[in-house]
C-alpha cells in the first residue's frame, strides 16, 4: 500500500480567519511544540554579574514564568535549558562541560552576557575562556554587559520560536546517532586542553580585531614600569 | 600619626632594622626583618596593628614587591603601608601567616599569581589556578597561549577522544612541534599604540 507523503500544512490565513470564529486548528507538531516551549526548565546557576539580572528575571517584576520557565533546578538531570549566565573562567569550563553531558535530550544552551559568548572584556587574559561555545554547541546568543532582563525574556522567546520551527518526525534527538555528549576539556600547563574541540567551533578565517584594532591580541602594555620616587621628608599630613 | 615619625619608631625599637619611605609606605630594606617590624607594630601599644588587611604581589620588572596594608581595630587608625622587594630569581619573604592567620590565603595569591615564595608558610600551594600549571600569569614575562592556534598536545588529546579533526589544524600543530614552537600570543608593540 503507497502512502503519499504528508506535506499538507495548514495555511496561516485560513488559521486565523478561523480563530476569529472560535475555531482552533492545530497540528500534532504544534501541541508538541507548545507544550515543550512553554515548561523550560532551566538550571539553577550563575557564574557572575550576569546572574544578578537572570535573579531579576526571575523575580516578580520580570517574572519569567510568564513564558514557562520559572521552575531552576538545582540537578542537570531535571533541567532541559542552561542559561550561562556570566564570565566562564577556564577553571569552570570543564565543569560546565560535565553539566551540560548530564542534561537529558531535548536540551538547549543560552549564553547571556558578552563574557560567555566571547571572554568579553576579559578575552585577553590568561584565565577567561574565549566563549563556552568552544566546547558545547550554543542555541541564542545573548549579548549584553550584563543584558537587561527584558533582553534574557527576548532571548527565551527567541529560542521558543526555535523550538516551535522544530518537528517531531525531524527532531535530532530522536534520530540514531546523534551524539551530543562533548568530552570534558582538561587542565594543561598552560590552559585547557584542548583550545577548543573543532567538530563544535573553528576561528574565524578573517581576524576581525585584527581589522579593526591593528593585531590580533592585546595582552596589556608591557613596558617598563616607572620607578616609585623615593620621598625623604613626608608631605605634611 | 606621621609617616616619618612611624620609621624613626620602629627604627629606634628594632636596632638593625631599616626601613626607608617611599611615598607614603614604608619599604623594609631587608626581606628577613620583615617579620620582627610586623610583630613590632603588632604587639606595641602605641601602633596595636591587629589586622592585616591584604597582602599584594607586584612586579616591577627589576624586582618583585610584596605590600601590606596593617590597620588597628583597636585604635581605629591605620593604614601603615609596609612594601617589601626582592630579586626575580629569588623572591623569598618571610610568611606572615603565623603572626595573621589571615594572611595565609592572600600568601597563596601572591604565590600563586606572581610565584613568591613565602617562607615558613603552612600550606603554599596554588590558590586560584590548578595544580600542573606552569609559569606565574601576573609576571610581566609570563608568556600567554595563543587560544586559536591548536598544538601537538591538543591534537592528541582530541585523537584520544575520537574527535574528527581538519587536516589543516592538524598540519598547523605539526609545524609547529617540529619547528620546537610553542603557540604563544601576540605581545602588543609600540607601532600599535597600545
Amino acid at each position: 500500500m503507497a502512502f503519499a507523503k504528508n506535506i499538507s500544512a495548514i495555511d496561516q490565513g485560513i488559521k486565523n480567519e478561523l480563530a476569529q470564529k472560535g475555531i482552533v486548528i492545530a497540528t500534532l507538531n504544534d501541541l508538541y511544540n507548545w507544550g515543550r516551549r512553554s515548561s523550560l526548565w532551566p538550571m539553577q546557576f550563575g557564574l557572575a554579574c550576569c546572574a544578578i539580572e537572570m535573579i531579576a528575571t526571575a523575580c516578580a517584576r520580570y517574572d519569567i514564568a510568564r513564558f514557562g520557565a520559572e521552575l531552576f533546578r538545582p540537578s542537570p538531570r531535571q533541567a532541559d535549558f542552561m542559561i550561562i549566565s556570566g564570565t566562564v573562567t577556564k577553571k569552570m569550563a570543564p565543569l560546565l562541560v560535565r553539566l551540560y553531558n548530564q542534561m537529558p535530550e531535548p536540551k538547549y544552551v543560552l549564553t547571556m552576557g558578552a563574557c560567555a559568548i566571547s571572554g568579553g572584556p576579559f578575552i585577553d587574559g590568561y584565565n577567561v575562556l574565549r566563549g563556552i561555545d568552544r566546547y558545547i554547541p550554543v542555541d541564542v546568543h545573548l549579548p549584553g554587559c550584563p543584558p537587561r532582563p527584558e533582553a534574557l525574556l527576548y532571548g527565551l522567546i527567541q529560542l521558543q520560536k526555535k523550538i516551535d520551527s522544530q518537528e517531531i518526525e525531524k527532531c535530532e534527538w530522536y534520530q540514531k546517532g546523534l551524539k551530543r555528549v562533548y568530552p570534558v576539556p582538561e587542565y594543561g600547563p598552560h590552559g585547557l586542553i584542548p583550545k577548543y574541540n573543532p567538530e563544535v567551533w573553528r576561528p574565524r578565517q578573517e581576524e576581525l580585531r585584527k581589522q579593526r584594532y591593528g593585531q590580533p591580541i592585546l595582552t596589556g602594555k608591557k613596558t617598563k614600569a616607572p620607578h616609585l620616587d623615593v620621598v625623604t621628608t613626608a608631605p605634611s599630613s | 600619626m606621621n609617616i616619618s615619625e612611624i620609621k624613626s619608631k620602629i627604627e629606634s625599637a628594632l636596632p638593625g632594622v631599616s626601613v626607608k619611605i617611599v611615598s607614603q609606605s614604608l619599604l623594609v630594606e631587608k626581606p628577613g626583618n620583615l617579620t620582627r617590624v610586623v610583630r613590632y607594630l603588632k604587639d606595641s601599644p602605641e601602633f596595636r596593628m591587629d589586622y592585616l588587611a591584604s597582602v599584594t604581589g607586584a612586579d616591577y620588572l627589576d624586582y618583585l614587591e610584596s605590600v601590606y596594608h596593617l590597620y588597628s581595630m583597636a585604635k581605629k587608625t591605620g593604614p601603615i603601608v609596609l612594601r617589601v622587594r626582592v630579586r626575580r630569581d629569588e623572591p623569598k619573604i618571610p610568611s606572615l601567616a603565623r603572626i595573621y592567620r589571615g594572611a595565609e590565603f592572600q600568601e597563596r595569591e601572591a604565590y600563586d599569581l606572581f610565584g613568591i615564595l613565602y617562607e615558613n608558610h603552612p600550606d603554599l600551594r596554588r590558590l586560584f589556578l590548578w595544580e600542573g600549571f606552569e609559569g606565574f600569569p601576573l609576571r610581566k614575562d609570563y608568556l600567554q597561549e595563543d587560544s586559536e592556534i591548536l598544538e601537538a598536545e591538543d591534537i592528541q588529546w582530541l585523537e584520544e577522544h575520537g574527535i574528527p579533526i581538519p587536516e589543516d589544524i592538524r598540519k598547523q600543530a605539526h609545524e609547529l612541534k617540529q619547528q620546537g614552537l610553542r603557540a604563544l600570543a601576540q605581545k602588543p608593540t609600540k607601532e600599535s599604540g597600545v
